[in-house]
């Protein structure tokens, strides 16, 4: 048997809003990556550089305005291309389990927890049966460390913490390989951020055919979760990294994503000068080029993602296949 | 300064948030504000501003006990305070055009004069460009409108600042940005500062001293888990 291929593979994935008047929005550009099984890739920048636009694309849930180009393939599916009954009732839920950014919006206000697990339960699993779907909605609450005494309440009785874990709950119920988690921790506290990363972590680990692809701008969280980070920046990826050495040492090799770091307060605290540019405007070369302590006229010129990193002076060389030191060792 | 003694405030006298909290703003400090979302410390920071009447307990701007609340409190003291709020789109009025956002208290105080030359400096030091100030918030970012709301609470230069989760929304960058000109601010100003949030190393690396809840506030029996 050959070895499974990534469980996602993105290849030029673009999208453009067409606004009144004729206007384009470069909302993503030409997105390269992939997911494999078991590993958990945090796609992370600034708010409105697209990456939850990339989200929406890969689940079918972009506005009526828009136009798509590239692939995402899930095995043998095309997300792009699959149509709205195809992701409706094979993919969401089944085979991407979504977990929301503001889960108490993405739950029903008037229905207990229970009678939303259950009800999905029922929809995406075979189980049938009244004793047996409660069954089932306690074993899935508790596989998202739901209370099960809790299960009876209403959303807007839950605490931020608990409101993630029912919506964690639901993601999970029909066991989708690949969950995508789009900025699960937002408004929440430092620990309840710490705790919801590493039960997301625990859902990996305990499921090597599962993957997570979590879209966060909370650097901390990616640093707590991630096996690999891709960083985006006015559309493009433009770094994609370990995240240990992303993270840690050597660091990363994009001025962009040095910049990010470094505006952290256990770290420089220092932010990046200037502005994100606007997504409809964008310039013909880098568009970091505004705010990069590095740029010069080559950067007039799109720097490709070369390897790993899109810029024509990343900061540090890419490590040589093999240099008179390690060929000694 | 700026004392609090036992304050007690919320939204139910029968079930306050916040049971005899007492904290001092020295002039010039910066004092950060540490603990996990709902435990009541923006209600204590809406009641330090004067924007929020408590049920009970002393409030002292200057040794001058506080005896009236949001618009009813003398001008003077109202103005002694800038506050920025964790959420921009609650706070900023969805009609106004930035620049008008950020001139709204020199308006409400009749100092319209001021306005260009304050709107003009307020936008580059929280650093908005020009293009942006003619945009209403919904064409803007949260960063966008927050570094607004930040200009709008410095435009009458408050001796206190109390920044609530100010940053929580917020990417690295911008989180740092704003920090940094609040900072800058607090440089040329002295101003005080109150910063309340829930994430330890940023309060630690900002403020002079970060005092938990717990410290603060009694808690409350009924307190959630
Ligand atoms: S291509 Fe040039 S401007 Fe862009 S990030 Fe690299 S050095 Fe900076």
């Amino acid at each position: 048997m050959t070895r499974p291929g990534p469980l996602l593979t993105v290849r030029g994935l673009s999208v453009r809003f067409l606004m009144p008047g004729g206007r384009r929005i470069a909302a993503v550009t030409d997105a390269r990556f992939e997911v494999a099984s078991g590993e958990c890739l945090a796609l992370i920048g600034e708010s409105g550089c697209g990456k939850s636009v990339l989200a929406s694309a890969l689940l079918g849930l972009l506005p009526a305005n828009t136009e798509t180009a590239g692939s995402a393939r899930l095995g043998d599916l095309d997300l792009l291309t699959a149509g709205e009954r195809t992701l409706a009732r094979t993919v969401r839920g089944r085979r991407i389990g979504l977990i929301p950014q503001s889960p108490a919006a993405h739950l029903t206000p008037l229905r207990t927890v229970r009678s939303q697990l259950e009800e999905t339960l029922a929809e995406l699993t075979g189980v049938r049966g009244r004793a047996a779907l409660r069954e089932a909605a306690e074993r899935a609450a508790q596989r998202a460390a739901f209370p099960p005494d809790h299960l009876d309440r209403h959303p807007h009785q839950l605490s931020g913490g608990l409101a993630q874990r029912a919506a964690t709950a639901l993601a999970l119920a029909g066991d989708p390989p690949l969950l995508l988690a789009d900025e699960p921790t937002t408004g929440l506290d430092r620990p309840l951020v710490e705790r919801t990363v590493d039960e997301l972590r625990r859902h990996i680990e305990a499921d090597r055919d599962r993957a997570l692809l979590m879209i966060t701008h909370d650097l901390a969280a990616a640093e707590r979760i991630a096996d690999r980070v891709a960083v985006m920046y006015a559309g493009r990826i433009v770094e994609l990294a370990d995240a240990a050495a992303f993270f840690g040492t050597p660091g990363p090799r994009h001025p962009y994503s040095r910049g990010l770091l470094d505006a952290l307060p256990d770290r420089a605290f220092t932010p990046i000068p200037g502005l994100p540019p606007e997504l409809g405007d964008l310039p013909a070369g880098c568009a970091f080029a505004p705010r990069c302590p590095r740029a010069d006229t080559s950067c007039t010129e799109l720097p490709p993602l070369a390897g790993s990193v899109a810029c024509h002076h990343p900061v540090r060389p890419p490590v040589p296949a093999a240099t008179p030191e390690n060929a000694r060792a | 300064m700026l004392e609090l003694r036992s304050v007690t405030a919320g939204y139910d006298r029968r079930a306050p948030v916040v049971r005899e909290a007492s904290l001092t703003l020295a002039p010039g400090q910066a004092l950060g504000l540490l603990g996990p979302s709902g435990c009541g410390k923006s209600t204590l920071a809406r009641v330090a501003a004067l924007l929020h009447r408590p049920d009970a307990g002393t409030l002292l701007l200057d040794g001058t006990p506080v005896r009236r609340w949001r618009h009813r409190a003398p001008r003077e003291q109202r103005t002694a305070f800038g506050v920025v709020f964790q959420q921009p789109r609650l706070a900023a009025d969805p009609r106004l055009r930035l620049a008008d956002l950020i001139a709204e208290p020199l308006r409400a105080t009749g100092r319209r004069d001021q306005i260009p030359g304050r709107v003009t400096e307020l936008a580059e030091a929280t650093g908005l460009t020009p293009d942006l100030l003619t945009r209403r918030p919904h064409e803007v970012s949260d960063g966008q409108l927050q570094r607004a709301c930040l200009a709008r609470a410095l435009v009458l230069r408050p001796r206190i600042l109390v920044c609530d989760e100010m940053t929580a929304m917020l990417d690295a960058s911008t989180t740092a940005a704003l920090v940094a000109a609040v900072e800058r601010y607090r440089r040329e100003t002295g101003a005080a500062l109150l910063a309340v949030g829930h994430d330890r190393t940023l309060l630690d690396r900002w403020c002079d001293r970060t005092l938990h809840w717990h410290e603060v506030a009694r808690s409350r029996a009924d307190a959630p888990t």
